[in-house]
């Protein structure tokens, strides 16, 4: 404007572009990444979503109103600064906003794909309060994947060995971070692949295999050696192994698979949820006759749970083409499943069997699967969990007509080591008891976390526990050497 | 990969439709004991799959595995030469074999389970049992390891189906006569096709001798992780790989175990048809010996 002062033109410049930016980010939509659509991805084993373009990370980031006080850390069980990384990528530095998370998190390509987000960070993130909250679990995966090979600098040896069981993520998670301080450390592992669940349950169309892979290689570069084929308690024991190392890091996991214990579970075609998919992800049966190991393509199979595992099982059978059933005893606000999980299921067509509770398998004379009996189920009063309790109505028996059954009602943690250790103890879910803050077992030096310890829990619970018991186990080996 | 590679230091032709490989894995040589296996992943693209630890050699850091061609992945292994190697070997699995001392036992080995069996009767006679041994096959070519089990045993009786060496018949007969003999017998071990070892378990119970048998279940990862072994034994669920898999014969639900073991049939049929490997069921390798 003619005659306009200097300052006066500087502030009106400034706040039209204030206005011009306000307009631009419209915090009331969350960007959501392109997915492959139901009818096209029942037919692959490829991932789901996609991860955000450039573009659609930084339009979802800026509707961050980086709080004061952010909430969304308090959420976090590993507490990773998500103000911080969200701004980073917003200004377009995505290799800084990677380096912001791997912080706290050494595998966020996986935790961003497969934490519980709803119920953790992203529960309590203020704009959840008005609209949908921010999408931190994409945003992490986006800047995971972004992110370039970076070269790890070798830790000089602080002369101390640990020897860690199971290369889940409680096991890659004390590993990494025991390198880092300087100590030798040696994984061994049962299975001929390394990533515990992450490799044998999760499928790939929801964590490819890929992404664990280079999470591995990450770990290894760090100076981990990881040793498979090695099943502790009968290739090697960890009597033997405290011989050899200062400490001794237990993340075995909780894979003992659960069954219903009612009759017909033994008929051909019932599978227990983790065969089902490890038939599928570790030995790639999908892939059969190319891949050796077989698999059942049931016409129509009928997947016991709500959990996690459950959803992958009916996924995966969807895409081994049946029309699959998925029976659970309570309703659909119960399910323990990932939120993204249970719409992502009944998109591919999933059938939900909800407050149905079998109690039968019903086989034919050559002792095969060929339904399926429920009943239907009411909630009472809520249990000891806090959740409504199902009880059976009587008389409302009804036969499903299924070939196949999976059971995908929890797993336990394999009491392999606690038999094959002595003064290893349980407690009464038969999980490892231990310390709860050293994390430190009934056996001295031997300490432990993830699912082992807590039975059947998440990716980050497990990685949270394992990076607190790898500096309870720096303080042990250190305070025992300087004695 | 930090796996060690586990290379065939020899390989032979033991009997009929039979060959005996004898591969690296000092770690699994080193904890080996009779009556347990190793879970086998010969290469990339193969099947995890159960084999016994037929014999082992802790200074050499050897084991010894005896293997029937019967479908793809036991036909690959079999197919497999000298100095190659197999990916991946994890053991030793399952429980060893629970000892007697100072009695009488029983060894019975049918057809591949004839492998198995040996280093159980060994393991008997170095603690100090009379051992008497019941082998049987389908016919003499089938049979092998006479002379180590021989060496090992204080009595040896062969059965052959079609009577070409031995009595004309089942191992259940010389054991039903030995039964009846009246002699003292602490246990019988036997182990061999299903339908043997039922039969074993029939012909033993009449008499209250203590039973056991091996099971050989379809298996995936050997460490309890699956279920895909379970078996019912006393009316209870157990896990082959980690609860066994050797069990108290006349506690098993035998007719379960022959259904469960048709699971994959019909799978195998396309497996071995897209297996170019083999001809007139025996790998290339060896029909052309
Ligand atoms: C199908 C499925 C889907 C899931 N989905 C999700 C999800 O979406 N989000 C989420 O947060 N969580 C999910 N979970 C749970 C999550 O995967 C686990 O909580 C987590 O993997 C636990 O990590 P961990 O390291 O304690 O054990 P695991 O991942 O179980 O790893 C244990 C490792 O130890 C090895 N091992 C065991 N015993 C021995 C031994 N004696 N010697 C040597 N090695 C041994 C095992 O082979 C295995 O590799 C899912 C679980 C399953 C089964
Ligand atoms: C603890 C244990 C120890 C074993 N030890 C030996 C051994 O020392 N030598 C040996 O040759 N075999 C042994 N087996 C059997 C061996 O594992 C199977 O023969 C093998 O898995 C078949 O795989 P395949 O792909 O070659 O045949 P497939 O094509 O899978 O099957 C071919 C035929 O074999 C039958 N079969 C499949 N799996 C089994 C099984 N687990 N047991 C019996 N029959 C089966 C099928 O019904 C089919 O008729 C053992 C099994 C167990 C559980
Ligand atoms: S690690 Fe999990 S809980 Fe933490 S910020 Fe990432 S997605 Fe959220
Ligand atoms: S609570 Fe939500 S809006 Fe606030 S800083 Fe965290 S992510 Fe951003
Ligand atoms: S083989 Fe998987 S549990 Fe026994």
């Amino acid at each position: 404007m003619p005659g306009e002062k200097v300052d006066d033109w500087l502030k009106r410049k400034k706040a039209a572009s204030v206005a011009k930016e306000e307009k631009v980010i419209d915090r009331r939509q969350r960007v959501m990444p392109r997915e492959q659509p139901p009818e096209e991805r029942i037919k692959n084993f490829d991932e789901v979503s996609h991860t955000y373009t450039d573009d659609e990370a930084k339009r979802e980031a800026q509707r961050c109103l980086k709080c004061k006080t952010p909430m969304c850390i308090e959420g976090c069980p590993v507490g990773i600064d998500i103000p911080k990384f969200v701004t980073e990528i917003a200004g377009g530095r995505t290799q800084e906003a990677a380096r912001t998370i791997k912080e706290r998190n050494s595998l966020p390509a996986i935790c961003g794909r497969v934490c519980p987000q709803e119920s953790q960070c992203e529960k309590l993130c203020i704009l959840g309060m008005k609209w949908r909250p921010l999408s931190i679990g994409r945003l992490e995966r986006y800047a995971a994947d972004m992110q370039q090979d970076e070269r790890v600098e070798p830790q000089p040896p602080n002369g101390h060995k640990v020897a860690v069981i199971g290369s889940g993520p409680a096991g890659l998670t004390a590993a990494g971070e025991l390198a880092k301080m300087g100590y030798k450390v040696v994984i061994y592992e049962a299975l001929h692949t390394a990533g515990g669940v992450l490799a044998y349950g999760i499928p790939e169309f929801r964590l490819p295999k890929d992404i664990v892979a280079k999470e591995v290689a990450y770990v290894r570069s760090l100076g981990v050696e990881i040793r498979l084929n090695q099943i502790v308690g009968k290739t090697v024991t960890i009597d033997e192994l405290l011989e050899q190392y200062d400490a001794v890091f237990i993340g075995s996991g909780a894979g003992l698979p659960n069954f219903l214990g009612i009759p017909g579970e033994n008929l051909n075609g019932v599978y227990s949820a983790n065969e089902y998919l490890t038939r599928v992800n570790l030995m790639k049966a999908y892939k059969f006759p190319e891949y050796d190991t077989p698999i059942k393509r049931g016409k129509t199979v009928a997947v016991v749970g709500g959990g996690n595992v459950a959803m992958d099982a009916a996924r995966t059978a969807r895409r081994l083409g049946a029309r699959v059933y998925l029976i659970y005893r309570r309703g659909e606000e119960e399910m323990p499943a990932r939120r993204e999980e249970i719409e992502h299921a009944r998109e591919e067509g999933i059938e939900f069997k909800l407050l149905m509770n079998p109690v039968r398998v019903i086989g034919d004379d050559q002792g095969w699967v060929r339904g399926i009996e429920c009943v239907t189920m009411e909630l009472s009063e809520p249990d000891e969990s806090g959740r409504a309790r199902p009880v059976p109505v009587k008389g409302s028996e009804t036969v499903l007509d299924v070939d196949t059954v999976i059971i995908a009602i929890g797993n336990s943690p394999n009491p392999l080591l606690a038999k094959t250790t002595q003064g290893l103890k349980l407690n009464r879910h038969g999980a490892l008891e231990v310390d709860g803050y050293t994390f430190m077992t009934s056996k001295e030096g031997v300490f432990a976390g993830g699912d082992a310890v807590s039975g059947s829990a998440t990716v980050i619970s497990a990685m949270g526990q394992a990076k607190e018991a790898a500096k309870a186990i720096d303080e042990y080996v250190k305070s025992k050497a300087g004695k | 990969m930090d796996t060690q590679l586990h290379r065939i230091v020899s390989k032979s032709r033991i009997a009929s439709f039979t060959t005996q490989l004898v591969v690296e894995a000092p770690d699994v040589a080193r904890k080996a004991r009779a009556g347990q296996f190793v879970i086998v992943r010969a290469a990339e693209h193969g099947e995890r799959i159960p084999l016994t630890i037929a014999d082992y050699d802790r200074e050499r850091g050897t084991i010894t595995m005896v293997i029937q061609p019967v479908g793809r992945s036991t036909g690959l292994i079999c197919s497999m030469c000298e100095s190659d190697s197999l990916l991946d070997v994890a053991g030793p699995l399952g429980n060893p074999t629970e000892p007697v001392e100072g009695g009488t036992v029983v060894c019975i080995g049918g057809g591949i389970g004839i492998a198995p069996i040996y280093p159980i009767a060994r393991e008997m006679k170095a603690l100090g049992n009379r051992v008497i041994t019941i082998i049987g096959a389908r016919s003499a070519d089938y049979l092998f390891w006479e002379d180590k089990l021989g060496a090992v045993s204080d009595e040896v009786h062969i059965a052959t189906d079609d009577g070409s060496k031995g009595i004309k018949g089942f191992v259940t007969m010389p054991l039903q006569d030995l039964l009846k003999s009246g002699a003292r017998i602490d246990r019988v071990i036997a182990i061999g096709p299903l339908i043997m070892m039922k039969n074993v378990a029939n012909t033993t119970r009449p008499f209250g001798v203590k039973t056991i048998v091996s099971l050989n279940t379809v298996m995936v990862d050997g460490t309890g992780m699956c279920g895909s072994c379970r078996v019912s034994v006393a009316g209870q669920t157990k896990f082959s790989c980690v609860d066994g898999p050797e069990f108290d014969a006349h506690d098993v639900n035998f007719d379960e175990l022959l259904a469960r073991g048709r699971i994959y049939s019909l799978e195998e049929g396309a497996a071995r048809e897209a297996y170019e490997h083999m001809k007139d069921g025996e790998p290339l390798c060896l029909a052309r010996k």
